[in-house]
């Protein structure tokens, strides 16, 4: 069996502090991926402005600037505010920037870019008519997002959801670099320590490899299911 | 306005010439690395695209486990494993190449290198594998042998179809040669770190380094929209 040198606990619950990373960070980029494809496909030009400055910043800087910026740059910002606070109204405020939270804001948000591509063209792809019928029928615009868009938008999205998934899961190794004790830094510190840098990097990166094999399956299942109402052309 | 510009340029104490010239050679640093492991990426990715291809399990086989391998995990992990790694090969220190792999460079170039030609491999045999069959079998009729139907049919038509996904790629290791500064590379982001620890100036250091990321990545995404129209100039409408 596989001697881990006592970092065998470490390494586990390494492991879910980057599984729980991944998963918060997924549920903050859809809400703003949903959020930017309604402002990018809305009618108001400054909603479209927005979202679209917003991809426009996230796709153009590398995920490690954006990390190291919320993180050390967010702690300066608290800082800066508590200050004013005090000096303002004298209520004492202070908030720890820790590196979790910097980890799922900076992941969700460069995610959240990617998922608003991704929901636009799966919106986009809704036909025209199914809208119609639902304004025919009476639907407010809620109704008609939430009982129309929605669940035939899911089925156009998913590969693409599916792949920023995947992306973003090896992105939160990124996190070991601001501090936080994920299952990368906890390889990092044992294979220092014990110098046996592949001893204790190998079975981390397999980790990883079973998280995205795992996620590849159960996304093919998604699709089959999201797809069982369509007839596949040859 | 160039009053004002000059005289923000005389109060402030981070952007001087000094500092410019670090994020300057940074900007060197991260452009020479990125450039080489592309174009060698690009070089490994052809040979090895054409071989997964290949109906024969035991030549595809490999080449697939590969790209599997490296495009399942972290490059973070990948870039650990071979700068860490390498050092503690048993001998290696007494060879000549460790006089190579002992400056982090060389390192963080497999380690890109690596990693970049597992993803282009699989862009390529994606456009290869869509070629349409009616231009094999022209080129079958025209007596063309499998190699010169490699040459002058199958990878020009994939190209056409690959180079979009590429210009994705090329940002995206654009973007992720940041972590070189992790190995104690000074690129880009490791010459805005050592400024961000010397003045403690975050949104200095860091916004500086991102408009500097984001430039580069537009003359990318420039250069590539000139590459596909160029590329595909025979599928514009005749009017447009």
């Amino acid at each position: 069996m596989l001697d881990l040198k006592g970092y065998g606990p470490a390494l586990m619950d390494g492991a879910i502090v980057t599984i729980e990373l991944a998963f918060l960070s997924l549920a903050l980029s859809v809400a703003l991926g949903l959020v930017g494809a309604s402002a990018k496909l809305s009618q108001s030009r400054v909603a479209k402005g927005i979202a679209t400055t917003y991809t426009t910043l996230i796709r153009g800087v590398p995920d490690l600037v954006m990390m190291l910026l919320f993180y050390y740059g967010g702690q300066v910002a608290v800082n800066m505010l508590s200050d004013y606070i005090w000096e303002a109204y004298e209520i004492d405020f202070f908030f720890q920037f820790d590196p979790f939270i910097s980890g799922v804001v900076t992941i969700g948000l460069i995610f959240g870019a990617y998922m608003t591509e991704t929901f636009r063209g799966a919106f986009l792809a809704v036909e025209t008519g199914q809208i119609e019928a639902a304004r025919a029928y009476g639907f407010t615009r809620f109704h008609t997002f939430r009982r129309i868009m929605l669940p035939q938008m899911l089925r156009h999205a998913l590969p693409g959801l599916g792949n920023n998934w995947q992306v973003l899961l090896k992105t939160t190794a990124l996190v070991s670099i601001i501090g936080l004790t994920d299952m990368v830094r906890v390889a990092e510190e044992a294979a220092k320590a014990e110098r046996m840098p592949f001893h204790f990097f190998i079975p981390v990166a397999f980790v990883y490899l079973a998280l995205t094999a795992g996620s590849e399956l159960f996304i093919k299942w998604l699709d089959k299911r999201a797809n069982v109402g369509v007839v596949q052309g040859s | 306005m160039p009053d004002f510009i000059a005289e923000w340029l005389n109060q402030n104490e981070i952007f001087t010439a000094m500092t410019i010239m670090e994020y300057w050679d940074g900007m060197v640093t991260t452009v020479h690395l990125v450039f080489l492991s592309l174009v060698i990426g690009l070089l490994v990715a052809v040979p090895l695209a054409i071989l997964r291809t290949v109906r024969n399990p035991f030549v595809s086989g490999p080449v697939w486990l590969y790209t599997y391998l490296f495009r399942g995990t972290p490059l973070l992990i990948q870039l650990y494993i071979i700068y860490y790694g390498l050092a503690q090969i048993e001998g290696i220190q007494e060879t000549f190449w460790w006089e190579i792999f002992r400056e982090p460079f060389y390192p963080a170039l497999l380690a890109f290198t690596l990693n970049t030609a597992a993803y282009t491999t699989e862009i390529i045999r994606g456009a290869i594998v869509s070629t349409p069959h009616g231009e094999i079998e022209a080129a079958k009729a025209y007596g063309m042998n499998w190699f010169m139907r490699m040459r002058r049919i199958v990878l020009p038509s994939a190209a056409r179809r690959g180079v979009q996904a590429y210009s994705n790629e090329v940002i995206f290791m654009l973007h992720a040669s940041a972590i070189a500064s992790v190995v104690t590379i000074v690129d880009l982001t490791g010459a805005a770190r050592n400024i961000y620890s010397r003045f403690y100036a975050p949104f200095d250091a860091f916004i500086f380094v991102a408009l500097c990321y984001m430039a580069l990545t537009f003359i990318l995404v420039f250069a590539f929209r000139k590459l596909e129209n160029h590329l595909l100039k025979h599928q514009r409408p005749v009017n447009g």
